[in-house]
């Protein structure tokens, strides 16, 4: 196996024009699947030393967060942390305090495993995914489009994703991330549940994002849990109606984590408990979040 | 296939070593540059036996690629005592007999340190979380839970 360290996203992408050639990142997920008996690729171009890859910014409108840029950026970020509690919540679940030095969304994104905590979180706050393509060029997809199945994605030979853009939060939007392990660190989701909700200035949900994790071969948006809680005060009744949406839009296997009808009653329990804390989040932030 | 040279810093000498591109950081340390300390527990990322400061930052070894390495500074369990003077995290470790078999203590060792660095008040929940990455088979944790808290409240007296 060869490694090559660019230093810019077009040299990059040279690289990958290569046959069996593949990025990383923190290589979290690559080393152990290597050592697990896949095959190793013929070289591996890792992205960190390219400093747009790893980089956290804040426009007027928009954050934009380099793809390789390690999860401790973030939960150290305390501007981050202040407009998207959940998702850096969320960022911050994956692995140790070791691996959170090298874990990243994008490398949690293009893992695509349905357990990745932090792609729930991204698809709430409606992240996107800009991607270097094989001709020099980018484009740019919503992040729920990114996986289409355990380790699959949408990705092109010679692709990879450069950064993550997240357009700032209007005022009075909380967001929040939850989920299930047997084990309070080191494990791997049972479910997870991201609801985001934008409230007015009664407190009536004006706009709502709801996502799952770990229930289905992807992640999982629920626009019926959103319409149960769009135009509602986050009352027993639209709670109750989100979280049963949320089961039923579950599709998860059975296996040592858990049985389909525990995930799928437990996505219901979480969607609800973030579905609360979000509106919360929410209605502290009542003036203009910037 | 050619191998590739590294240049970087271990626990503050300019070093230089040659590795395979596939070939982990863990290994490079134990068998090209002699130190032993740090340990293959398993391999993964999961066990912490290799925990290593990569400029400053709390890795493990065994998931970084040796050639990664190249410019960085690193600080393995060696590195942490000035000569014969151990640290007051390692004095600890000795008098609450926070160690059994051993294995893991170096990478506890490293791990508490970065720990002590960004929180030299920490609470028991925080040593906690801050060592989820790190398994022990023997002690049952306790005993390490509080030797980080003894030496956190040596050093703290010490800087006062």
């Amino acid at each position: 196996m060869k490694y090559f360290a660019p230093s810019t996203v077009e040299e990059a992408a040279g690289l990958l024009a290569q046959p069996n050639t593949k990025v990383f990142a923190g290589a979290t997920d690559v080393i152990p699947q290597i050592r697990a008996g896949r095959p190793e690729p013929d070289a591996l171009v890792d992205l960190k030393k390219i400093d747009r890859l790893v980089s956290v910014q804040r426009t007027d409108a928009t954050w934009v967060i380099g793809a390789a840029t390690p999860t401790t950026r973030l939960t150290g970020n305390a501007e981050l942390v202040a407009e998207f509690p959940g998702l850096v919540e969320a960022a911050g679940l994956i692995g140790s305090d070791q691996v959170q030095s090298r874990s990243s969304l994008g490398g949690n994104l293009c893992n695509a495993s349905p357990a990745a905590d932090s792609v729930p979180a991204m698809v709430i706050n409606s992240a996107r995914a800009v991607i270097a393509t094989a001709n020099g060029g980018t484009r740019t997809v919503a992040v729920e489009d990114v996986p289409v199945g355990p380790g699959r994605t949408t990705l092109a030979p010679g692709e990879f994703v450069v950064e993550i853009e997240i357009d700032r939060p209007p005022a009075r939007t909380g967001d929040a991330y939850l989920r299930l392990t047997p084990r309070t660190e080191m494990d791997i989701a049972v479910v997870g549940a991201g609801v985001r909700v934008t409230l007015d200035e009664s407190g009536t949900v004006t706009d709502a994002r709801v996502a799952l994790g770990a229930v289905a071969p992807t992640v999982v948006r629920v626009t019926a849990a959103e319409a149960a809680l769009i135009g509602s005060k986050l009352d027993d009744v639209a709670l109750a109606a989100a979280a049963a949406a949320a089961s039923a839009a579950c599709n998860p296997i059975d296996d040592k984590r858990g049985t389909i009808a525990y995930r799928t009653h437990v996505a219901g329990v979480l969607t609800r408990r973030a579905a609360v804390i979000a509106g919360q989040r929410a209605a502290e932030k009542n003036g203009a979040s910037r | 296939m050619s191998r590739i040279q590294v240049s970087c810093t271990v626990n503050g000498d300019s070093v230089d070593f040659l590795c395979d591109a596939d070939g982990s950081l863990l290994n490079a340390l134990r068998d090209e540059l002699g130190l032993t300390g740090i340990k293959e527990g398993c391999g993964t990322g999961d066990c912490g036996a290799c925990s290593i400061l990569m400029d400053d930052e709390l890795n493990c070894a065994c998931l970084i690629f040796a050639p990664e390495a190249t410019g960085t500074t690193i600080t393995t369990v060696e590195g942490l005592a000035d000569g014969d003077h151990l640290t007051p995290l390692q004095e600890c470790f000795l008098e609450g007999a926070a160690l059994q078999c051993g294995i893991c203590t170096p990478g506890f060792l490293v791990a508490a340190t970065a720990l002590l660095q960004h929180n030299p008040n920490p609470t028991e929940t925080e040593i906690r979380y801050a060592l989820a990455g790190n398994l022990c088979r023997c002690t049952g944790y306790d005993k390490i839970v509080r030797a980080v808290r003894e030496a956190a409240a040596q050093m703290r007296e010490a800087s006062a």
